[in-house]
């Protein structure tokens, strides 16, 4: 990227931070995507000093509680006390400042939830341990994504409810010193803010949403909000359209879904849309997101005759960094993954995942939790006794004894995620690849009876593709399958290792995997693409041991006319369940196959 | 926690309107499901119902909220009280209970009260959510993330009418008849089919595509935050306008008559459809009934059946996963080849 390009990004970075500052109780936050680093260090540091001083950042570990978000029962004061009192969460704690969420990605999707109810009610709803209530919170968050390209963004949910969307990555230590904006000017601008109204921009930013295909409404809001923040900052006494072009661009054109029809004609309209093949992300951003320096009015103002929402279309498609159509539609594929909870922090939360199963009296030890709540349950009725049985000097205290030790049991959750991996090489084609087919979508029907996740991985060519992250939605499944075209090598050892991969990152979420190999065995595609049948083999091996090493589930379907030995010495090199296919119907095929997988799911 | 947003002032989503008016006209319905995109006020709408509900007659010092009319539902304690002294009614407002994600189960059932068992070794049993419920509403937002030993729990109560709590040596059945309302965005997560089953409507709604709906849900989110009670006030009127004709409906109910032939018409749907028992066909014939209450029609005709047939039937059909039909699709056909083509609501 160039230095002009990074400059303008930080730029708009830090304008997002004064406004922000400006209006805090309008403008909520915002996700700043950035790798922990100097950037997102500079850039929190500019948030604290524009901000009023009483408004606090209250970092939020991504493995946070519910009982240490929302609040609940504070058992040492409750012990001490004799009687239940309550403990105020980080949530309620938080009022009038900021929630800085780092890991933002890897967040719980309840605890999310929490957080967005707070943001939109400002209250915080407190219903646990038998006891209940209702706090005001005011607050804002900032999340911090630190995801990397190929794992899962922040949860829209959050994003819909954040006003700034912004990409630090990538930027060097020289590009973020410009402080910007004195916290003296913002202060000023905090005071002007509430006279100044954006009623006139409601249109012409409600269309722009449209055109960009930002579905809600929420974003619109937020862009109007901004554009008065804009106009208070620069001492205007209502915005104008220079403002509404720079809260456009700041606010809607991140979440831009489609590239609007017929933009303003402008030279940066003459930019053509990425190329699918485009690696994307790292492109720069057309040129003139650096001529819209916050300070730099004029840029605009060159085009006086356009009608607003044209202006501020001009303005946004201008600001769509190239590529982020491209990674939407990534995302996009992903956003129907049902994402239930205990995907986060899902090795460190093994011992207590699951969905809970009660309790039941015994001593805690390593991995079995103490509930503490039932304990004091249960110690409650015999506190009368034990009381009495104890000197007076210490009859306040509540007496727990060993045999009132109650411990959380936890049902571990038997999500499954199946994941295809389809051989649609010419010498598969020619056998069966229909009938493959046919057989992955009655095995599809069975895993939707389970609610098992499916996820498709073909290979052809020389590479094996990600044609369908892991998703509950079975038609996506089917869609994926029947547009998957046969013919080409068989890059075995590629369509294993991105097998491998994938199971991989399915057990990290806490689900199990369970890897369904429907190819004839035949490699001749080797891992540097190189079409040398030996090498292709033994590197086929070699995938074959490193799946065996992973002890990943694995079901290794022959679809060649007649079984073969090397496929079945393969599939003994990968530990898997070999079944070579009869001459059958994808009926008796999908019954075989249901058949095998039993026992080896356990 | 603020004043809701006005519930005349949402703009459009006239489906999720009309099926929240049902369950307020007709809490037997069995609760409503909203789901839908991201910022399209579902939350708003169900918080917006519950300031317009009337005041109900309840029996005074009761926390089930016992109705003082219907003496055989009433719980042990009323019944218990009534046999000594004749009990007093008071008018409250409707509940309207948040079930929020993070809540614990003895919270939402009832459990031992800690307080009174610590101080004075008693055993007493403090009522949880679903007493609180009971003859209101149960909101359950992103019901779709609740844990599944809550919605279990969430689908006997609902189905039974009845709470019953065994634990901690306590043993209490209180009565927790509620309207569950939940509301949900598809795309964070699906949710069981058992569940979806006992929610009586169904409905989906979407951002609105036309610019002018927009920027009014814009203008009227941005004064309402700017000024709410001047914005309440503008609305007041309007707001008793909708709750008197909730009134009205609620007592005309009982006196609107179905046909036999709107019967039929109702079978015939639910068949031509495929969907599973008859849970579907008698929400049908309730909707419109409930429906035909709030138009002022005296008999359930075929312009309410045909307006009730999606909320009431698209999430009973039987689905096949590799179908990508939309369900509403699906329904919509149904009511057209049934009652001729028209204008589906």
């Amino acid at each position: 990227m160039s230095d002009a390009d990074d400059e303008a990004r930080w730029a708009d970075a830090a304008l997002a931070a004064a406004l922000i500052a400006i209006n805090p109780t309008g403008l909520r936050g915002a996700c700043i995507r950035a790798p922990h680093g100097h950037a997102r260090d500079r850039w929190l540091g500019l948030l604290r000093d524009y901000l009023p001083p009483v408004e606090p950042l209250r970092r939020v570990p991504v493995n946070v509680g519910d009982e240490r978000l929302l609040g609940g029962l504070d058992l040492a004061a409750t012990l001490g006390a004799g009687r239940a009192i309550a403990q105020r969460g980080i949530l309620a704690d938080a009022d009038g400042g900021f929630l800085v969420l780092p890991m933002a990605e890897r967040f719980n999707a309840s605890t999310l939830a929490h957080i967005a109810a707070v943001l939109d009610t400002d209250t915080v709803v407190l219903e646990r341990n038998g006891l209940a209530s209702r706090t005001p919170a005011r607050i804002g968050v900032i999340a911090l994504d630190e995801a990397g390209d190929d794992e899962e963004p922040v949860r829209a949910s959050l994003l819909d409810r954040l006003p700034f969307l912004i990409d630090l990555s990538g930027l060097r230590a020289k590009h973020v010193d410009a402080t910007v904006f004195d916290a003296d000017a913002i202060a000023l601008a905090r005071t002007r803010l509430a006279r100044i109204r954006g009623d006139d921009l409601c249109e012409a930013v409600c269309s722009v949403a449209m055109k960009l295909g930002v579905a809600s409404v929420r974003a619109s809001i937020m862009a109007i909000r901004a554009a008065c923040a804009l106009a208070a900052l620069h001492g205007r006494a209502q915005p104008t359209d220079q403002d509404a072009a720079c809260a456009v661009r700041l606010v809607l054109a991140p979440r831009a879904a489609v590239l609007p029809e017929q933009a303003a004609p402008s030279e940066t309209r003459s930019d053509p849309p990425p190329a699918p093949d485009e690696s994307g992300r790292n492109e720069p951003p057309p040129s003139t997101a650096g001529e819209s320096d916050p300070h730099d009015d004029g840029d605009e103002s060159d085009r006086p005759d356009m009608p607003l929402d044209e202006l501020l279309l001009a303005a946004t498609v201008a600001a769509i960094p190239r590529g982020l159509l491209q990674r939407l539609r990534v995302q996009d594929s992903g956003a129907s993954r049902a994402r239930t909870d205990g995907r986060a922090g899902a090795l460190r939360q093994s011992m207590r995942r699951g969905r809970p199963a009660g309790t039941r009296p015994g001593d805690p030890s390593a991995g079995i939790r103490l509930n503490l709540v039932e304990t004091l349950r249960a110690a409650a009725p015999w506190q009368p006794l034990r009381r009495a049985a104890r000197a007076p000097s210490l009859a306040r205290r509540v007496e727990i004894r060993r045999q009132d030790f109650h411990v959380t049991r936890y049902r571990q959750r038997t999500q499954t995620t199946t994941i295809f991996v389809v051989d649609a090489s010419g010498s598969s084609a020619i056998n069966r690849l229909a009938e493959a087919k046919g057989a992955v979508e009655l095995l599809l029907a069975d895993c939707y009876v389970r609610r098992d996740q499916v996820a498709v991985i073909g290979f052809r060519g020389t590479d094996a593709e990600l044609l369908l992250p892991p998703t509950r939605s079975l038609i996506r499944a089917k869609r994926s399958l029947a547009g998957l075209p046969g013919g080409g090598g068989t890059p075995l050892a590629a369509a294993i290792d991105a097998g491998i991969a994938l199971a991989e990152q399915v057990k990290r979420a806490g689900h199990s995997a369970t890897l369904v190999l429907l190819t004839d065995g035949r490699a001749n595609i080797a891992r540097d693409g190189s079409g040398n049948r030996e090498r292709a083999e033994s590197d086929a091996r070699a995938a074959a041991s490193r799946l065996r090493a992973a002890s990943i589930t694995t079901l290794f379907l022959d679809t060649s006319p007649r079984p073969q030995v090397a496929a079945a010495l393969l599939a003994a090199a990968m530990d898997a369940t070999y079944l070579p296919l009869p001459y059958a119907d994808a009926a008796s095929l999908s019954s075989v196959v249901k058949g095998a997988r039993a026992p080896a799911r356990r | 926690m603020g004043q809701p947003f006005p519930f005349s002032a949402i703009v459009g989503q006239e489906e999720m309107k009309q099926a929240l008016l049902i369950a307020a006209v007709d809490a037997s319905i069995g609760g409503v499901m909203v789901f839908g995109d991201r910022g399209t006020g579902k939350s708003t709408a169900v918080r917006a119902l519950a300031a317009l509900l009337p005041p109900m007659s309840a029996n005074v010092g009761c926390v089930y909220a016992c109705d003082p009319a219907t003496e055989q539902q009433w719980c042990a304690d009323c019944r218990a009280r009534s046999e000594h002294t004749a009990l007093k009614a008071h008018r409250i407002p409707v509940p309207v209970v948040d079930l929020p994600l993070g809540a614990t189960e003895d919270r939402v059932v009832g459990a031992l009260d800690i307080e009174r068992a610590l101080a004075d070794g008693v055993k007493a049993f403090e009522p949880g959510l679903l007493a609180r419920a009971n003859r209101g509403f149960l909101y359950v937002d992103e019901v779709n993330l609740l844990e599944d030993h809550l919605v279990d729990l969430l689908i006997d109560v609902a189905a039974s009418g009845e709470n019953l709590v065994e634990r901690e040596g306590l043993s209490v059945r209180h009565p927790a008849r509620f309207v569950l309302i939940g509301s949900g965005n598809p795309e964070e997560g699906e949710l069981r089919p058992q569940l979806l089953d006992r929610f009586g409507l169904s409905v989906e709604v979407r951002t609105p595509t036309d610019l002018g709906a927009r920027v009014a849900v814009v203008r009227r989110r941005d004064d309402f935050e700017r000024d709410r009670t001047v914005f309440i006030e503008h609305w007041k009127k309007d707001d008793d306008r909708v709750r008197r004709h909730i009134v009205k409906a609620r007592a005309r109910l009982p006196a609107i008559g179905v046909p036999d032939s709107a019967l039929e018409r109702a079978a015939q749907l639910c068949m031509s459809l495929g969907t599973d028992g008859l849970r579907g066909e008698l929400t049908l014939v309730r909707a419109s009934r409930a429906l035909a209450a709030l138009a002022g029609d005296a008999v359930v005709g075929d312009d309410h059946l045909r307006r009730s047939a999606s909320m009431s039937l698209r999430h009973r059909l039987r689905r096949d996963p590799l179908d990508d039909t939309g369900s509403t699709a699906r329904v919509e056909r149904a009511v057209a080849q049934l009652f001729g083509p028209g204008t589906a609501a």
